[in-house]
């Protein structure tokens, strides 16, 4: 942060004292002709999801809907559960988040403090996972969690995603930069390693531990095609895999409705993105780092 | 290290190893059970549910299994390297890797074109609306990718928004999604939009740790801002492009969500990505290729990322 500050200072400090204005302004046109680019989609989404059906199809297409309705939205209320759908989506992310955060931070403490048998070949087993691709293990996870009788289960959409290698790897990352000496003193004064875990490593792991939950919350609320494949009843759906079956087929082009539901699916994360926006920010750009 | 380190005062204390050793010991023990303790909920979870798939599959890819097998596991055979013979022989598998590579060589450099270019506008010394910028161009990564092909998909209709703003300077746009030839470009401009954002933030951090009056003095020493920027910055952000390189060939290598909820692979098989020609093979009940395809992915993701980091280090 305190970088940050300085250069920021250090910057404006210069740029007050230079006369070129024209590549100032240049610059905030060209920084703002990009934003209306990333958020043009943004703004289709919602204007269409309160367009009636009239103006959706209109050639060539309007931006502004002339009679904004919010029957699309009354539509998708009556006809589809989404609030089952928001629930459901909301327990998988929260569940996760918890397993995510108290498990890789156990595991993480033991692969940075401790020492114990195998300790090594595992971490590199941890490394290794990081890059095998999701399609990989797609099929056999299926099987597995099929033959567990867990499948259209709250347990199987759960289960699969409780711990994450990049979850272990976040935090044996930062354990490892606590000093020594901390623990030591610790146990010095008796503490048990549980103590020690409880006491000393978890209040000094506040910014990973908010790194992971965001990370892992993100991932589950937009997670779709394991859901898609385990839950097979509506009272399992989460709300992505609502409207990936609710757009194809007889739906697949009525864009009022589907606009209205991917708003449904957007909204609360932009909002939480939106309330968390540094910690979101950072989070992704110190995992970068690591 | 540790047991290492504390095991070696013991003995130089002169106090009889004899007496020593046997609380030591029970000690150890008792710590690797600790350890064992903390680390058991993950190593449960990790082996069942990640472990043990990649060794499910990687048997199955040098087996004839197939979806009527799984219920009679002893009636495998073992079939060596034939499905990735065969993979090599597959058209469809070919076209696949060719879109791929397609994919990654034309998807990652606009990516990081795009997220180094905007990185370093933010970085110029602005200071008004540069939070509003950052959230802003950050935004789409946060977003679903059910709902955003919704949004897109309606973009991309024939008489969209997006060609109703290319008709507007004269150009007559293509049927986006339904021609072979503009699928795939349809298809990066999406991927680039959802993922510009984590670059950006990468090398926004990057840029800070440069400090200031390195390129104060460059500038004070009569060197133009390009200048500058291509014999300071660049160099001193050669770790952070690694880093940001070696990420997009992960995610970018593994194409699958936007040909799955965009295009099904289609028009003629122009967006099929190899992660999207295993899945289908899973889906036709060809356990075998599908699972060899799969690893071929692997192998080009270790080979990419190891090649970046010979080509970085070299050069640092």
């Amino acid at each position: 942060m305190t970088t940050i500050a300085s250069t920021a200072a250090a910057t404006s400090a210069r740029s007050a004292s230079r006369p070129i204005r024209p590549a100032r302004i240049l610059l905030y046109g060209a920084l703002s002709l990009g934003l209306l680019a990333t958020l043009a989609p943004f703004a289709w989404m919602f204007l269409g999801s309160v367009k009636p059906t009239g103006e959706i199809v209109a050639n060539p297409s309007v931006w502004l809907p002339r009679s904004p309705t919010l029957g699309n939205f009354e539509q998708l209320l009556s006809k589809q559960n989404f609030g089952v759908y928001f629930f459901n989506s909301t327990l998988v992310a929260v569940t996760c988040v918890a397993g995510n955060l108290l498990f890789s931070s156990m595991a993480g403490y033991a692969f940075a403090k401790l020492e114990f048998a195998g300790k090594r070949l595992l971490f590199g087993l941890v490394l290794t996972m990081l890059i095998i691709p999701g399609v990989t293990t797609f099929v056999p996870l299926f099987v597995l969690v099929s033959n567990m009788g867990l499948s259209n289960s709250y347990l199987g959409l759960i289960l699969p995603f409780l711990v994450t290698p990049l979850g272990v790897f976040l935090m044996r990352q930062f354990i490892q930069d606590i000093p020594d000496s901390l623990v030591e003193a610790a146990r010095l004064d008796g503490a048990g390693e549980t103590g020690i875990f409880l006491r000393v490593i978890v209040p000094l792991c506040r910014p990973p531990l908010a790194t992971l939950a965001i990370l892992t919350f993100l991932a589950q609320w937009n997670n779709f095609l394991w859901p898609l494949v385990i839950a097979q009843t509506e009272d399992h759906y989460t709300l992505p895999v609502a409207l990936a079956l609710f757009s194809v087929g007889a739906n697949g082009t009525n864009y009022g409705l589907l606009l209205a539901g991917a708003v449904t699916v957007v909204t609360p994360i932009v909002l939480l993105f939106l309330a968390l926006q540094k910690q979101f920010i950072q989070g992704i750009a110190n995992t970068g780092m690591k | 290290m540790t047991s290492l380190a504390s095991a070696q005062p013991a003995s130089s204390l002169g106090a009889g190893p004899e007496r020593m050793r046997p609380p030591r010991a029970g000690g150890h023990a008792r710590r690797t059970l600790i350890a064992w303790a903390f680390c058991g909920p993950f190593i449960a979870l990790f082996a069942t549910f990640g472990v043990w798939p990649v060794i499910s599959s990687l048997s199955m890819s040098v087996t004839d299994i197939t979806a009527r097998d799984i219920r009679t596991p002893f009636s495998v055979n073992f079939v060596g390297l034939a499905h990735y013979t065969a993979l090599f022989g597959d058209p469809t598998f070919l076209r696949a890797a060719a879109n791929t590579l397609y994919f990654v060589a034309v998807g990652i450099p606009l990516t990081m074109g795009i997220a180094l270019a905007l990185a370093v506008a933010l970085n110029s010394g602005i200071h008004r609306a540069k939070g509003l910028f950052r959230v802003a161009y950050f935004a789409p990564v946060v977003t679903s990718v059910v709902a955003i092909a919704v949004v897109w998909r309606y973009l991309y209709e024939p008489d969209g928004m997006i060609n109703s703003i290319l008709a507007v300077v004269g150009i007559h746009g293509p049927d986006w999604l339904n021609d072979p030839n503009w699928s795939m470009p349809a298809l990066i401009l999406m991927a680039v939009w959802r993922h510009f954002g984590i670059p950006m933030v990468i090398f926004l951090a990057g840029l800070q740790s440069i400090p200031a009056d390195l390129l104060e003095a460059a500038r004070v020493d009569g060197a133009t801002r390009w200048q500058a920027f291509r014999s300071i910055t660049l160099p001193l952000l050669r770790p952070t492009t690694l880093v940001v390189a070696v990420l997009l060939s992960i995610g970018y290598l593994q194409f699958f969500e936007e040909p799955f909820v965009m295009t099904s692979g289609g028009p003629l098989g122009s967006t099929t990505s190899i992660s999207y020609y295993a899945y289908e093979q899973f889906g036709f009940g060809n356990y075998g290729m599908a699972s060899a395809a799969s690893y071929v992915l692997v192998a080009a993701i270790a080979l990419l990322s190891l090649l970046q980091f010979r080509i970085f280090r070299a050069k640092a």
